[in-house]
């Protein structure tokens, strides 16, 4: 069977999977529909977890950024796992404990203050919009490609699968087929990783590859950082960001990421704090098994295409060179005319001849490995999975924002648990619709946004939570004082220098040496400043809430 | 236990409290030391060791690998010793 026919079955099996699990565990209260009942086992919420998390960026973009980055890739890999164990030791028991359905619940109880609830929930559907629409962007490329169909046709079916079973099922229905992607998403990911190290390095663990030894004697490493000196890029382990900005993107990567909300509602589903506790370490043990794989996939890939491509006939490139051509993230350009690709970095004479997407390098690689066909189209399957769990998680986020926090919080208190669920499915169908037509019409700055989506998490949700548990005198004027300065510092930043200003992005304007991305770290060093001081100048929040304070720092006591 | 009145605004408050809050100030300092240590102030410099028994250089393997792996054993750790600190402070949710 070809490619083409491969793909179609495993897309249409793993449809009926979800479809199938979905239709199993389909939500009858708000209670379900939130946060699935709130009885999930800590196990299944950490393997849920890892396919809400991975997205279509982590699956196919991740992997492609490190190899053409090297060491600088690194901020993706500690960012995006070390958020976790601010998660864990900072965040998760406690929100468990306190035990509603929301973000913005937490923020709106604790500071007593509905402005705080409304900056919450506006943040939290910004977030998770910026995010889908990047996740059905992927949706669509990835059936786009394997299945031949238009891009928009690929948007469609994708939001017809998410619609199916987030608006019927909620939470608990996402968290099942979330379980399911996940499965489909690693077995994909780890198969031709697997054959490649085997290709490459002669083991079967590609995790242990990286540090592996080549067939003729020379380690991986050092073999690919000779290559890089030899083409004039810079060296492979080393990197070539400052150090300042490599510590300030990490920062903001993982204060972000424990302060995504649809991150974070995901331990308001298991029974108990303890529960909440270990899931985290199931989540980030689910989630290491790719991330660890991914800096070995990068220096495969770039090894490979370095040997197979650099320096060679362009009339002897094989047959996926050509394919990967026509879809325009493979391109060559024969400046000196000598029939011979010469593909270069920043510090060679030569001038470089080759422009390659980052993408390729996990679409691709099954077939420049020389994979069997049904592993080119797993890749296809494990992509749409990740891309699709991701999306569902974020939409809950808006949909809930929209139902539970707005209406029943805010404007209806008096709506009636039938009526909030109706809500909370309406929004929920609304918000798939709108993030299909951003899908199809992407803004053109996705990636810029979601430098964006991170800067604002860690600037305003992360040290909001943060005080709320850990300080009993922070008041409602401290947080609002708080995330009002972190968001405008920190989207000031990144507007000057992603939209308004974009040619002077570069590092000798960047203040201190910080780049857009890394901004949010600063930005949510000066929330907390702010908050401290002025938190001062008010009194300290009613008994009421340091008494809640107190309950949910133990988790034992029974008052709330 | 929480019906009395709030204990005066101090975080400190109980002893429960006191030794979390010690248990996760050790943790992430860890946590700091393995990503932000190793993985990227002192990555060149651990460059000049390999990973004992592989071919990793050493700060390099912190930034794309060991980092994650320490994290790990840091979350584990601390879930596995709140559970004991709950037991001992009669604070298991039933």
């Amino acid at each position: 069977m070809d490619v083409q026919g491969w793909s179609i079955l495993l897309i249409a099996l793993s449809f009926a999977l979800y479809i199938g699990v979905a239709i199993a565990s389909r939500a009858g209260s708000t209670k379900e529909f939130y946060i699935a009942g709130g009885g999930v086992h800590p196990v299944v919420n950490g393997m849920a977890t890892a396919a809400d998390w991975m997205s279509a960026a982590s699956f196919i973009s991740m992997a492609g950024a490190i190899s053409f980055m090297g060491y600088d890739g690194s901020v993706y890999l500690m960012g995006w796992t070390g958020g976790y164990v601010l998660l864990a030791l900072l965040l998760a028991p406690y929100l468990r404990k306190f035990g509603k359905f929301t973000i913005p619940d937490f923020v709106g109880d604790r500071y007593e203050s509905s402005t705080a609830r409304v900056v919450a929930i506006v943040c939290a559907i910004f977030v998770s919009f910026t995010y889908v629409s990047g996740q059905m962007q992927g949706v669509g490329i990835v059936l786009s490609r394997f299945l031949e169909v238009d891009t928009t046709t690929g948007v469609v079916i994708g939001m017809g699968i998410v619609f199916f079973y987030a608006v019927l099922g909620g939470m608990k229905g996402i968290t099942y087929t979330q379980v399911a992607q996940y499965c489909v998403l690693i077995f994909a990911y780890m198969v031709p990783a697997i054959f490649l190290a085997l290709h490459m390095v002669d083991t079967p663990i590609p995790q242990l590859g990286l540090g592996g030894t080549l067939e003729n004697g020379t380690p991986l490493l050092a073999n690919l950082n000779n290559l890089h000196q030899d083409l004039g890029f810079a060296s492979y382990t080393s990197g070539s960001r400052a150090t300042i900005d490599v510590f300030f993107i990490t920062a903001a990567l993982m204060t972000g990421t424990a302060g995504l909300p649809h991150v974070i509602v995901r331990f308001y589903t298991v029974p108990k704090v303890r529960d909440a506790r270990r899931s985290v370490g199931w989540a980030l043990v689910f989630i290491a098994i790719l991330y660890t794989t991914a800096p070995a996939i990068a220096a495969f890939a770039r090894t490979n295409l370095l040997q197979t491509v650099s320096g060679q006939a362009y009339d002897d490139m094989p047959e996926w060179f050509n394919k990967w051509e026509k879809t325009g993230l493979l391109a060559h350009n024969d400046l000196n005319g000598d029939g011979l690709i010469q593909y270069t970095g920043p510090n060679s004479d030569v001038p470089n001849e080759l422009t390659v997407h980052k993408d390729i390098m996990v679409l691709a690689n099954p077939e420049i490995a020389g994979l069997p066909n049904w592993v080119i189209a797993l890749v296809a399957a494990g992509g749409l999975a990740a891309a699709l769990s991701t999306a569902a998680g974020l939409l809950l986020v808006v949909s809930s924002a929209v139902s539970h926090d707005l209406l029943k919080r805010c404007l209806m208190p008096d709506i009636s648990e039938r009526d909030e669920l109706r809500a909370a499915r309406i929004s929920a169908g609304f918000a798939v619709c709108l993030a299909g037509w951003f899908g199809v019409h992407p803004p053109g700055f996705v990636a810029e946004v979601v430098a964006f989506a991170f800067g604002l998490a860690a600037s305003s949700f992360f040290p909001v939570l943060v005080m709320g548990i850990f300080s009993k005198r922070m008041n409602r004027i401290g947080a609002i004082g708080g995330m009002i300065a972190g968001i405008s510092f920190t989207a000031g930043y990144i507007l000057w220098f992603k939209f308004i200003s974009p040619e002077s992005s570069t590092p000798e304007n960047w203040w201190f040496g910080i780049s857009p991305e890394g901004i949010g770290t600063l930005g949510m060093l000066l929330n907390f400043l702010v908050a401290g001081v002025i938190h001062r100048f008010a009194p300290p929040p009613s008994n009421e809430t340091q008494r809640m304070i107190e309950a949910i720092r133990a988790p034992g006591s029974t008052t709330k | 236990m929480t019906s009395s009145p709030p204990s005066e605004l101090q975080d400190s408050g109980s002893q429960y409290w006191r030794r979390n809050i010690r248990l996760l100030l050790g943790l992430l300092a860890v946590w700091a030391t393995a990503s932000f240590g190793c993985g990227i102030l002192l990555h060149h410099f651990l460059d000049n060791y390999t990973l004992p028994g592989s071919e990793y250089p050493l700060g390099f393997w912190f930034a794309q690998q060991g980092s994650i792996l320490v994290f790990i054993a840091i979350v584990f750790y601390y879930s596995h010793a709140m559970s004991k600190l709950d037991r001992e402070f009669d604070l298991e949710e039933k």
